[in-house]
């Protein structure tokens, strides 16, 4: 593989140093474990959490004489993939041994794919930003490859004095390593990189994306290098599982890396573990020969072939995907682009607002959905599978708006209510009297006791008309935020007889 | 292409086959005679021919993806030198 430097070094993104300023060089390789029932090559379960060893074949088990066959909806699931990546998809691709010895690997290989991969080269569009000017700048970084392989088991290490426990619940389940080319240029890069990367899958369907169940893992390759030099000497950063210990874990390893190179050091090329305690990275201990892998092709199974018309059905049923949809959004709904990506972000939130908009005005939707509900959760620490107000019922809030049954500050307090209690809007307007006053008559009444309660401000305001406003805080108070508050202010002006 | 005496015990290694200072020298010299038989090949001209990856003209069979297997953790364990609660239990290893 050679390595092609496709981006312009950018001052924004340097760190400087003590003898002036650096750029960091990042790659990612990510595990993303393919959204399937049954494991790659055996009929055993890929379920979360399951008893140890419950998810076992005697083919995971790796028992003499077994022999793997391929799952067809994980090979359906990368094509997926490639396809959402805009990626070349190899209609012949080959599995291979790689070779180490490890208790979590009972075949002593794992089948991967090495020199054919099933899918080639690709791109994401990552978006970085917001910068002081709130500003967003889209980026595009290169897909090396995606290939299809087995997971290994799990081992623990801490319930017993001299032993360690294994699990192969996960031993042959299938993940995709999907491989970016060396064009990130910054820790907010990388994780905006991880970022879209996820909810593409998850646009997808062919991976949760769930960092902390292990169903997403990142090694992260680190470099510094003076800006427009070559590349300098890569360590490689294993298992970071979640996105703002990427960060972190780059942020530390570039500024270890710029350090030793500035005293006059070289970076030596090693493996290296992000502990997420102290916030640093450690050399792992390896043997020489840990990365003698002696791939050569899986004897056990034939290359995998697929012809055009497979693929082509496959892209015939991709789901809209987010730099798609946010288009749209902009395009069809009016949508500013802040909006569009903030809704497309991550796809339960864009199916959201998609309920809640249809049928209404989208732009006032997405205020709805962005400041009132993204914003309520946010504030509770919940998610937005996790909502207590439902898309009918913000809907609910927005349709008593339109009609002028309530006003904007009441809905407020409406929302507060559906968000703590639940309910349906309309019943609870009427229940609750939240209903907007628009009879002039009872409106009228409320001026006239305010102006005849208070006769100083009355003559203030006659010689002062910016003073009418506070008449109409009093009307407003008075009758409990429900007076129509446009009718208010227009009665109070007539009233003090000051011109519109 | 032949091997020398360090390539066999690093390879001996790689594959966690013990072999004494004796067997290793004479499994130099024995995979050095299967290494020149093998190396006649190199004079077939193969250029712009496919590398053959399997000997069976036919298709990968596929499966479908359906939970078929599983929840035989007695017998995954049986065999194991020592298990506890379905868990295999190896000698510590950490990294």
């Amino acid at each position: 593989m050679s390595i092609v430097d496709v981006r312009t070094p950018d001052p924004k993104r340097f760190i400087p140093g003590a003898t002036g300023d650096w750029e960091v060089i990042i790659g990612m390789e990510v595990h993303a474990q393919v959204l399937s029932n049954s494991k790659l090559f055996s009929a055993a379960s890929t379920e979360f959490g399951n008893a140890p060893n419950a998810n076992v074949s005697l083919v995971d088990a790796a028992m003499p004489g077994m022999l793997p066959v391929i799952n067809e909806e994980c090979v359906r699931q990368a094509v997926r993939t490639g396809l959402g990546l805009k990626a070349k998809i190899n209609h012949r691709s080959i599995f291979d041994r790689k070779n180490y010895f490890y208790p979590d690997l009972p075949q002593g290989y794992q089948i991967s794919q090495y020199k054919d991969p099933i899918v080639g080269e690709g791109k994401i569009i990552i978006s970085v930003g917001p910068d002081r000017q709130g500003q967003f700048e889209d980026v595009e970084i290169g897909i090396e490859r995606l290939h299809l392989e087995q997971d290994a088991g799990k081992s623990m290490h801490d319930q017993h004095p001299s032993m360690s426990y294994v699990d192969l619940n996960r031993s042959g389940v299938a993940l995709m390593e999907i491989v970016s080319k060396p064009d990130l240029r910054s820790s907010d890069e990388a994780k905006a990189y991880l970022t879209k990367l996820r909810s593409i899958l998850r646009y997808l369907g062919t991976c949760d994306g769930n960092m902390d169940e292990g169903s997403m893992r990142a090694d992260v390759n680190v470099s510094v290098r003076r800006p427009g030099e070559p590349f300098g000497t890569r360590c490689e950063i294993k298992n970071v599982n979640s996105i703002r210990f990427v960060g972190q874990a780059i942020e530390y390893e570039a500024r270890r890396q710029i350090a030793i190179i500035e005293d006059g050091g070289v970076i030596d090329q090693e493996t290296r573990l992000f502990d997420p305690n102290k916030g640093e990275t450690r050399s792992m201990r390896s043997k020489e020969d840990a990365h003698d892998y002696r791939y050569f092709p899986d004897p056990d199974l034939l290359p995998l072939e697929f012809d055009d018309d497979f693929v082509e059905a496959l892209k015939a049923d991709l789901p809209e995907l987010p730099d798609d949809k946010k288009e749209r959004f902009v395009r069809d709904l009016g949508l500013s682009v802040y909006d569009a990506s903030v809704l497309v972000s991550e796809k339960a939130i864009a199916d959201y607002f998609e309920a809640v908009a249809e049928g209404r005005d989208g732009k006032i939707a997405a205020n709805w959905v962005i400041n009132d509900l993204l914003g309520a959760l946010n504030k509770a620490g919940k998610t937005i599978e996790e909502t207590p107000v439902s898309p009918a019922q913000l809907g609910g809030i927005i349709d008593l708006i339109k009609d002028g049954t309530i006003s904007g500050k009441i809905a407020k307090d409406l929302f507060e209510i559906l968000w703590n209690e639940g309910g349906d809007p309309a019943e609870l307007v009427e229940s609750r009297g939240m209903k907007q006053v628009t009879d002039t008559g009872a409106i009228e009444k409320a001026v006239d006791e305010i102006i005849a309660a208070n006769p100083d401000q009355v003559e203030k305001a006659k010689a002062k008309p910016s003073l009418a406003g506070w008449f109409v805080g009093q009307v407003m108070k008075a009758t409990g935020g429900k007076a129509n508050p446009q009718a208010v202010q227009a009665l109070v002006k007539s009233k003090l007889g000051i011109e519109e | 292409m032949s091997v020398d005496l360090a390539t066999v015990k690093r390879v001996a290694r790689l594959a966690r086959i013990a072999v004494s200072e004796e067997e290793a020298e004479r499994m130099t010299g024995e995979l050095n005679g299967i290494l020149g038989f093998v190396e006649q090949l190199s004079e077939v001209n193969v250029d712009g021919v496919e590398p053959m990856t399997s000997v069976t003209p036919m298709r990968m069979k596929t499966r479908e993806d359906i939970v078929m297997d599983g929840d035989k953790a007695a017998d995954v364990v049986a065999n194991a030198p020592n298990s506890d609660r379905d868990f295999f239990l190896v000698p510590k290893v950490v990294e």
